[in-house]
C-alpha cells in the first residue's frame, strides 16, 4: 500500500501548499491597491475585527480592509472556487476536458436575466436575482429538453441541447443590447457581461456563500460516484452507480455554484476550462484529489487577478477580460508541456 | 446464483433487435455466444445486464426479476467486461480496477483499506502488478482488456459478461485470457462471454449458444452444438469440425473449407 500512501501524503503536500499560496494571494489583495496598506496593518485589522486587541489605526485604514477590500477578495475566492469546483465536476461528467461550468448554458441564462433587470432599470438586488434564476431556468430547461428525447446518448443530446439554447439565449441578449439605451444601459450590460467584482458587498456575499458552499458539499460527497462517472454510461450503470441520479445531483450542484457565482461577478471566462486542467496535471484525474486542488487553483487564481484587474490602470479591467489575458498563455503553455493530460 | 432468460424480447427504444431468447448462466460454468455481426449479441448483453430494458418474456436473477432490483445490488452479482476502450482521463490502472469496489460502497463512500487490498488481489491474479501505478491510457490494448476483467474480479460478482473479451488481442494474449477465464469458472464464477472464433468454444466452454438475426438457433454442451452443419447455418460458409490429436488427448477444432463444397 505504499502506492496510496505515497499519494496520500504528496496530495496533503499540495493541498498544503495551495492553502498557503491563497493565503498570501489574498494578504497582498488586501493590501494592494489604490490605498496601499501595509500587510501588518492588515493583519492588525483582521485580527481586531475576529475578537483580538484593538488595532489602533486610522479608521479609514479599516474601512478599506474591512468594508472594500474584504468582501472583494472573499467574493473572488468564493467565485474562484465555485467555477473551478464546477468545471472539474463537469469535465467528469461529460468525460472530456474541453468542457466548462457554461457547457449547459448557465451563463447564457444567467446573462439575459441580468441584462433583462439592467434593461428594465431595476434594481441591484433585483438584477442578481434575475441572473441567478436565470441560470437555474437555462439549466432546467436544457435538462428537460434533454430527457424528453430518448433513444440517444444521454449526454450527447443535454450538450447538444445546452448548445442550442446557449445560442438563443447569446441572441436575446443580443436584441436587449441593441434596444437598451446606449448611454446608461448599454455600458452597464456590457461592464457586467465582461464580469467584475467591483460593486460586491456584504450582503451579496451573504447570499452567495451559503448557495455555493450547499453546492459544493454534495460534490465532496459524490466524489467517488463522480469518478466512476468518466467512464462511458453503461460501464458506470454495470458497476452499480445509478448515473442518472449521480448526473442530475452534479448538474443541480454545479448549476447553483455558477448562477451564484455570475450573479454576483458577472461572466467571468476560463477559470471553469482552464483551473481544473491545471488541478488535475498536479494531483492526477482521482476526483477526490481534483476537487481540493481545482477549487484552491480557482481561489487563488481570481483572488490574484483581480488584484491585477484593480492595480494595473487606472480605470478596472474587467475579469473576463483579464482572465482570458492571463488564461490564455498558461493554457498554451500547458498545452505544450503536458501531452499526457489529453491522451 | 443464476442468470436466467425466458423467452426474452430485446433491442433498443422503437427498434426490435432479438426475440425468444431463452438461456440460463449458473455459476462455475463457462456459456459461450456465437454470431454473426449483427446478430444481436452486444444488445442481447446488455439486455441480460440490465443496461437495455427488456422488450418482452422474463429475466430472472435468482428468481427475482432483474428490472426491479436496484443497480448496485444487480451490479454486486453480475458483473460486465465490456471490449477495452480508452478513457479520457489518465487514471491509474489501480484506480480503474478499484472502480470496480464501488457496487459494494457507500453513495458517498471512498474505497476503504480493504477495497484497496481486494483491487491490488484482483490486479497480481490478472499478472498486471507491475503494470499498477501506469496510466490506464498509456497501455496496450491487451493489457486494457486485462484490466477489465481485474475490474470485474474486484466486483466480486458471481456472475461476468463479457463482451469479445479477445477482440483486439494478439494469439498469446487471446490463450492468455482464455486460461484466466477457464481458471475463473473453476473458482466458481459463472462466466457469459462472446466471440467471433468458433475454436475458442472448445477451448473454454462448458456450454454454447448459436445467436443468429436476433434468434437462438441452438445451445447445449460444445459436442450437441457445434457440427459442421450448425455453423454453417451461422455463419454461411463451409466449416468441418474435426477432431484431432492435441497434447494429452483429442480436441476438437474448426476447419475452414475453401471452395470445396460448391
Amino acid at each position: 500500500m505504499s502506492f496510496s500512501e505515497a499519494s496520500r501524503g504528496r496530495i496533503s503536500l499540495l493541498v498544503g501548499l495551495g492553502v498557503i499560496t491563497v493565503a498570501l494571494l489574498s494578504a497582498l489583495a488586501f493590501a494592494a491597491g489604490r490605498y496601499p496598506v501595509a500587510a501588518g496593518d492588515v493583519l492588525r485589522v483582521l485580527w481586531s475585527w475576529l475578537g483580538g486587541a484593538p488595532h489602533g489605526l486610522d479608521p479609514a485604514v479599516e474601512t478599506v480592509v474591512l468594508q472594500i477590500r474584504g468582501p472583494r477578495v472573499l467574493s473572488a475566492l468564493l467565485v474562484g472556487a465555485a467555477l473551478a469546483a464546477a468545471g472539474a465536476a463537469y469535465q467528469n461528467l461529460f468525460r472530456n476536458p474541453l468542457v466548462s461550468p457554461d457547457i449547459l448554458g448557465v451563463s447564457a441564462g444567467a446573462a439575459v436575466g441580468a441584462v433583462l433587470g439592467i434593461f428594465l432599470s431595476l434594481g441591484v438586488v433585483l438584477i442578481q436575482g434575475m441572473a441567478f434564476a436565470g441560470g437555474l431556468l437555462a439549466v432546467a430547461l436544457v435538462y428537460v429538453t434533454a430527457c424528453a428525447v430518448r433513444g440517444h446518448d444521454p449526454l450527447l443530446v443535454l450538450v447538444l441541447a445546452g448548445v442550442v439554447l446557449g445560442s438563443l439565449l447569446g441572441a436575446c441578449v443580443a436584441l436587449l443590447k441593441y434596444l437598451a439605451d446606449p448611454y446608461n444601459q448599454l455600458p452597464a450590460i456590457t461592464f457586467w457581461l465582461l464580469g467584475s467584482l467591483a460593486s460586491v458587498n456584504p450582503a451579496d456575499l451573504r447570499l452567495a456563500a451559503p448557495l455555493i458552499i450547499i453546492g459544493l458539499i454534495p460534490l465532496w460527497l459524490l466524489r467517488w460516484r463522480i469518478n466512476v462517472l468518466a467512464l462511458d454510461d453503461e460501464e458506470a450503470r454495470a458497476l452499480g452507480v445509478a448515473t442518472g441520479r449521480v448526473r442530475l445531483a452534479v448538474i443541480v450542484c454545479a448549476t447553483l455554484m455558477t448562477s451564484a457565482a455570475v450573479a454576483i461577478a458577472g461572466v467571468v471566462g476560463w477559470i471553469g476550462l482552464v483551473i481544473p486542467h491545471f488541478a488535475r496535471l498536479l494531483s492526477g484525474p482521482d476526483f477526490s484529489r481534483l476537487l481540493p486542488l481545482s477549487v484552491l487553483l480557482g481561489a487563488g487564481f481570481l483572488v490574484a487577478v483581480d488584484t491585477l484587474a484593480r492595480v494595473l490602470a487606472d480605470v478596472e479591467i474587467p475579469l473576463g477580460v483579464l482572465t482570458a489575458f492571463v488564461g490564455t498563455p498558461l493554457f498554451l503553455w500547458q498545452l505544450a508541456t503536458a501531452r499526457r493530460v489529453w491522451q | 446464483m443464476t442468470l436466467t432468460a425466458e423467452a426474452l424480447d430485446f433491442g433498443y427504444p422503437g427498434r426490435s433487435v432479438g426475440r425468444g431468447v431463452s438461456l440460463q448462466l449458473a455459476a462455475g460454468e463457462v456459456l459461450a455466444l456465437l454470431g454473426p455481426n449483427g446478430s444481436g449479441k452486444t444488445t442481447l448483453f446488455k439486455t441480460l445486464l440490465g443496461l437495455l430494458p427488456k422488450q418482452g418474456g422474463r429475466l430472472l436473477l435468482d428468481g427475482i426479476e432483474l428490472e426491479t432490483l436496484p443497480r448496485e445490488v444487480v451490479a454486486q452479482r453480475v458483473s460486465y467486461v465490456p471490449q477495452a476502450h480508452g478513457t479520457f482521463f489518465p487514471y491509474s490502472v489501480r484506480e480503474v480496477v478499484l472502480m470496480g469496489r464501488t457496487a459494494h460502497l457507500g453513495l458517498f463512500a471512498m474505497p476503504s483499506r480493504h477495497d484497496r487490498e481486494l483491487a491490488d488481489e484482483a490486479i497480481a491474479r490478472m499478472g498486471l502488478t507491475q503494470l499498477a501505478d501506469a496510466a490506464y491510457t498509456r497501455i496496450s490494448g491487451g493489457e486494457r482488456q486485462l484490466v477489465l476483467i481485474a475490474r470485474a474480479l474486484a466486483q466480486a460478482a458471481t456472475l461476468m459478461v463479457m463482451d469479445e473479451p479477445t477482440a483486439n488481442l494478439d494469439f498469446g494474449n487471446q490463450l492468455r485470457v482464455l486460461e484466466r477465464i477457464r481458471a475463473l469458472a473453476a473458482d466458481g464464477i459463472g462466466v457469459l462471454l462472446s466471440t467471433h472464433d468458433p475454436d475458442q468454444v472448445f477451448l473454454c466452454a462448458s456450454r454454447v449458444a448459436l445467436l443468429r438475426g436476433g434468434k437462438l438457433l441452438a445451445c447445449g454442451t460444445p459436442r450437441e452444438v457445434m457440427s459442421d452443419a450448425s455453423l454453417r447455418e451461422l455463419y454461411g460458409v463451409d466449416v468441418a469440425v474435426a477432431t484431432v490429436m492435441a497434447g494429452h488427448g483429442e480436441r476438437q477444432v474448426c476447419l475452414p473449407l475453401f471452395g470445396e463444397g460448391h
